[in-house]
């Protein structure tokens, strides 16, 4: 197999949510008169039309809780977070896996070796009925952060750093591996943060490989006897690009309007007064990113005119969250918890932005309208900074309060 | 058939095609809104017909293939640009949206009658009287775009499987 042919896989797991899932892939089924190749291969997470608001939304969820039972799916997750970080959670995801997922940010697991990339819900009812999808063999582009990353710089630092260098279609629809002593050194769901955008660099997929890290984080989930050391690259294997960027010099990044593109270090935005910080997504509201707004929040108030919203990921790291800590930290600072669900990060359901609202966000996407009204203006950053952001009421560099 | 171009820049997001508020209804609605933000006049004056001409990376962000859907809802001919969000690419001719990779596809000025070939790859301007060759539609894929999409080439080879199995072996 050479970079650049084209095959057909096997596919060894499909995941959907209920947004391109059950309510696309039912009624082609039905047209098709055909039954899913293997419900064991199956895994559906509600997260995008939670909380059910609406006639529509609760149609939509109907929809799922109704198909799992009847196509035998009985990887149903309903309720429990976002799948991203569902799937990983309950011990779905490992090494060397090849799997789809019906939703763009599929990538994200990447962060534990397996070779995973979004499809549209057509293309999953393809994969549904056969079992297979086409795909052209990726080149590898290497992105290789050497050095220690500094106090107060993370995953989403890197990933909006390089989105702006090399643009929306620098992964230019192949697999981008993270490597470098900086990447190693990440923990499993800052792994995930950065594989999860490996969507905003327009790569199929993003890849970091296996190790220890990987290995306690499948046995904590109950992924075990994961053969963790035979899924490495091919020592010599040929690169397409391969880009070598220094971790210790970056500072905490923060994209402006309308794009990831568009990142520049924190301070530059200094004079920006917001109104919302939001803590959510697959992309920022992980336990780990819980635990970095915390570091920031504690014995702190969100300032005056600033609300500021917490979405944990899931029900897990959220109440994990609780037991530790974390989350009193957050609420105390003065936190409005919601639903453990895509909420605003999607844009889908009742709850947008308003007209002209700034909003710094630790989601990945910030196109206009997405989020809210069209004239809001959404700036991303890592948690560290969305929580420095909130205490300031401006955009802030984090470190001033992680001296 | 020829049709009108409608012509975008770089980096068109899927949000912009497919706006996330009208997610949950169904494509009827869904188109009446697409691209609202970027040309208001989009959805209520493009004809069946009309190409689309996009910059690069052409459909970046979500899976959803709403984006593509609304698209061919409105009775685009095909999707025009240098290059494709890899998604949005699979999307559209899943769903029977040709889409052509066309290095030149910025010569397209908005307005301009152009006729388009996805087979061949041949791309005519009708208003310049200019020739653009684009790439033509992957071989492995030029079957199902021809049959409408996945869906209805499914249904064929579904079909064809069925009435081999009533056949019986030879
Ligand atoms: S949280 Fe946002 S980025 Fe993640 S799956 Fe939901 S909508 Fe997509």
């Amino acid at each position: 197999m050479a970079p650049g042919e084209i095959v057909t896989c096997r596919v060894d797991l499909a995941m959907m949510h209920d947004s391109g899932g059950p309510r696309r892939v039912k009624p082609m089924l039905e047209k098709l008169g055909a039954k899913v190749w293997d419900p064991e291969k199956i895994v559906v997470i509600t997260d995008h039309y939670l909380p059910a608001d609406d006639e529509e939304s609760r149609n939509i969820i109907r929809i799922a809780r109704e198909w799992v039972k009847e196509a035998g799916v009985q990887k149903f997750y309903d309720g429990v977070g976002i799948c991203h970080v569902v799937l990983p959670e309950k011990g779905h995801l490992r090494p060397g896996l090849f799997a789809v997922g019906g939703d763009s940010h599929s990538p994200t697991g990447g962060a534990f070796g397996a070779y995973m990339f979004g499809i549209g819900a057509t293309e999953m009812l393809g994969v549904l009925v056969t079992g297979e999808i086409w795909l052209t063999v990726p080149h590898t582009i290497l992105v290789e952060w050497s050095g220690k990353l500094g106090r107060g710089v993370v995953a989403k630092d890197l990933i909006l750093f390089l989105c702006t260098r090399l643009g929306m279609n620098g992964g230019k629809y192949q697999a981008v591996q993270y490597a470098g002593d900086a990447v190693a050194a990440l923990s499993m769901q800052e792994r995930m943060t950065l594989c999860n955008m490996a969507a905003e660099l327009g790569a199929q997929t993003g890849l970091v490989a296996p190790d220890a890290t990987t290995r306690a984080y499948l046995d904590a989930a109950g992924a075990t006897g994961v053969e963790v050391e035979r899924w490495q690259g091919d020592a010599g294997a040929p690169v397409l690009e391969h880009h070598r960027l220094d971790a210790a010099a970056l500072a905490p990044q923060v994209s402006a309007p309308h794009s990831p593109a568009n990142a520049a270090p924190a301070q530059e935005f200094a004079r920006t007064a917001i109104d919302v910080a939001y803590i959510g997504a697959c992309t920022g509201a992980k336990l780990d990113d819980l635990r970095m707004a915390a570091s920031v929040l504690k014995g702190r108030k969100t300032a005056p005119n600033v609300s500021l919203l917490l979405a944990p990921a899931s029900l897990k790291d959220q109440e994990t969250a609780r037991e530790e800590g974390t989350l009193g930290i957050l609420l105390d600072a003065g936190a409005k918890l919601l639903p453990n669900a895509c909420g605003v990060c999607a844009g889908y359901g009742g709850f947008r932005f308003g007209e002209n609202a700034v909003v710094i966000s630790s989601t990945a996407r910030n196109s206009r309208g997405r989020m809210g009204a069209a004239s809001s203006q959404v700036y991303l950053g890592s948690p560290y900074t969305v929580a420095a952001s909130a205490v300031a009421g401006r955009i802030c560099d984090p470190r001033e309060f992680l001296a | 058939m020829s049709g009108r171009a409608w012509v975008f820049g770089d980096n068109l997001q899927t949000d912009m095609l497919a706006p996330g508020q009208y997610m949950k209804f169904g494509i009827e609605e869904m188109a009446r809104h697409c691209l609202e933000l970027v040309e208001p006049r989009f959805a209520t004056d493009v004809r069946p017909g009309d190409v689309v001409v996009g910059g690069r990376n052409f459909g970046a962000g979500s899976s959803r293939e709403q984006a593509p859907q609304a698209l061919r809802h409105l009775g685009v001919a095909a999707v025009i640009a240098p290059s494709f969000a890899g998604l949005f690419y699979r999307n559209s001719l899943n769903l029977g949206l040709p889409a052509l990779v066309c290095a030149d596809a910025q010569k397209i000025r908005a307005g301009d009658s152009v006729r388009a070939d996805p087979e061949t790859g041949r791309i005519e301007n009708l208003t310049t009287g200019e020739a653009i060759a684009c790439e033509p539609i992957p071989p492995h894929l030029i079957c199902m775009v021809r049959d409408g999409g996945l869906l209805p080439h499914l249904e064929k080879r579904l079909a064809r499987e069925r009435s081999a199995r009533q056949a019986g072996p030879e």
